[in-house]
């Protein structure tokens, strides 16, 4: 692993240039902002709705008001924060810029940093006006769970970096043909991770894997705090421990990769 | 006393393979501070994998590149701010202006007043009536004028071009070899220039080296590249080269 690469030398200039550069495509592109709040709508309506139907049957679904609606938020937290960092690192790609981006002075910690910069921005664009709305039609008040949320946001987004950073370290080395896994590697977080279900209801031997797996104790937090009304500390102090694991994992794969990419030649080469 | 310390690039026993295929094979020479020099070669002589070793892009299977005294790629960050590059096959983001674009490079180049040099570049290179306009709205030749302005944002002290004039009209090549021109008489940079033009080599270029598969087959001053191959053009020694005609053949 190249020395320099994992340097002290940290520019806050060169992460904010790097961001005004993001920024500027994105407000230079109504169809890309729309795209950040369109599917988390349909998303949350179509999940609303189902739950709605669903309560007028069912007892525990009535006591549980907000289930899904809170799944289906807090996992587009995950989602989407993700791919707001993956996407960004995509423009560079799309752009044939990438070259010109590494060999500037900007360090590949300045980079990630500038990306989950991004990643938060690009999500808060999405997913504020998806919680308002989720208020208007299903009265379900995310911003109410205050403190839970607050823990449930940074465990989901450390994990969407995570896998983002890694990701980013797959298109480093392998180009555009890594491109189908920014948009589909979190959804093999979705069964694993019990976003819809407890962890209870997965095979015995499947529950050690989604246990090993930040989201599982966040959306199990979720669900202790909207149907039993207690917030899990405990849980959200084991997902954060998990965290600083899978972060610390992703990052030095993300290095390994961008070694393996300057051997191989693949940053100058970043089509297919 | 160390080349490296003396010369602004040092390249020493330069090798890189890709999977066993080489690209470059033990290549060796020293660029003085201030000369530009031309990187002649045919298509997979590896002239882009030299010039993507100096820049820090691509790491070297042995040998060693000194750029400024830093040993690349390990040591890049010293360095990487006293330098730029230019391709027509690196673009910069199209839906970005001209201008935002430049400032983005500037900061990330540390640039003390971005402002000032931007339009100071706008003036130099004739940016200034598309320079609020979108980088994917412009021409070729304008495409490269920004690209140029990009690579000189942070006055580089190695300038590193591969193929800067490639896809442009004859007028405007012309034009952006004389301002490249001015740029290291104005600042005493050391320029190394990829190129198929033979006459751009020609017209810019103190000293050429040429490659081919992966090896220097001869470096010197083009009028005594002219002399020995008995050779009236660049183009014709490129030629007697590429095709495998020795020195005394391609005099006969």
């Amino acid at each position: 692993m190249i020395a320099s690469d994992v340097g002290v030398n940290f520019s806050a200039k060169r992460v904010s240039a790097m961001v005004r550069r993001y920024w500027y495509l994105l407000r230079s592109s109504w169809p890309r902002i729309l795209d950040l709040i369109y599917w988390p709508t349909v998303q949350m309506l179509m999940w609303g709705f189902l739950q709605v139907y669903v309560a007028q049957n069912a007892g525990f679904f009535a006591k549980a008001a907000g289930v899904f609606i809170g799944s289906v938020l807090l996992w587009d937290i995950l989602f989407r924060g993700q791919l707001g960092f993956s996407i960004s690192f995509l423009e560079e790609m799309y752009a044939h810029n990438l070259p010109n981006i590494m060999m500037s002075p900007l360090r590949p910690v300045e980079f990630i940093s500038a990306l989950m910069i991004m990643s938060v921005i690009r999500l808060s664009i999405g997913m504020i006006p998806v919680s308002l709305l989720a208020i208007a039609f299903f009265g379900f008040n995310l911003w109410a769970m205050g403190i839970a949320l607050a823990a449930f946001f940074a465990n989901l987004l450390l994990t969407s970096w995570s896998v983002g950073i890694f990701v980013a370290g797959l298109l480093l080395r392998n180009g555009l043909g890594a491109e189908s896994m920014a948009w589909t590697i979190m959804f093999l977080f979705l069964p694993l991770t019990c976003v819809y279900y407890p962890v209870a209801v997965l095979p015995h031997w499947l529950q050690y894997v989604a246990w090993s797996l930040p989201p599982t104790y966040v959306f199990e937090g979720m669900r202790a705090l909207l149907i039993d009304h207690v917030f899990r500390a405990d849980l959200m102090a084991e997902a954060l421990a998990f965290n600083v694991v899978l972060f610390a994992a992703a990052s030095y794969a993300f290095l390994k990769l961008l070694e393996s990419a300057r051997e191989q030649g693949t940053l100058l080469q970043t089509g297919e | 006393m160390d080349a490296g310390k003396i010369s602004a690039i040092a390249v020493d026993r330069l090798v890189k393979l890709y999977k066993g295929v080489v690209a470059v094979d033990g290549i060796s020479f020293r660029l003085a501070p201030g000369s530009i020099t031309g990187l002649l070669g045919g298509n997979g002589a590896g002239k882009t994998t030299t010039i993507a070793m100096l820049m820090g892009l691509v790491t070297p299977t042995s040998g060693t590149v000194t750029v400024l005294g830093a040993q690349m790629p390990k040591e890049r960050y010293r360095v990487l701010r006293r330098m730029n590059f230019e391709s027509p096959y690196v673009d910069m983001p199209t839906r970005l202006t001209v201008r935002q674009n430049l400032s983005v490079f500037a900061q990330l180049y540390g640039v003390a007043d971005i402002d000032a040099r931007i339009a100071q570049l706008a003036s130099d290179l004739d940016l200034g009536e598309f320079i609020g306009r979108p980088n994917g709205k412009l021409s070729a030749g304008q495409k490269t004028r920004v690209s140029l302005a990009k690579a000189l944002l942070n006055k580089p002290d190695v300038l590193l071009l591969d193929e800067p004039t490639a896809s442009l009209d004859p007028d405007t090549a012309d034009w952006v070899r004389s301002r490249l021109e001015d740029y290291r008489r104005d600042n005493h940079a050391t320029i190394l220039l990829a190129s198929h033009n033979m006459n751009e080599i020609e017209r810019l270029c103190e000293r050429v080296i040429i490659m081919k598969r992966g090896r220097i087959v001869d470096d010197d001053a083009p009028a005594q590249l002219l002399s020995r191959y008995g050779r009236q053009t660049l183009e014709d020694v490129f030629l007697d080269v590429a095709r495998g005609r020795g020195l005394r053949e391609a005099a006969q």
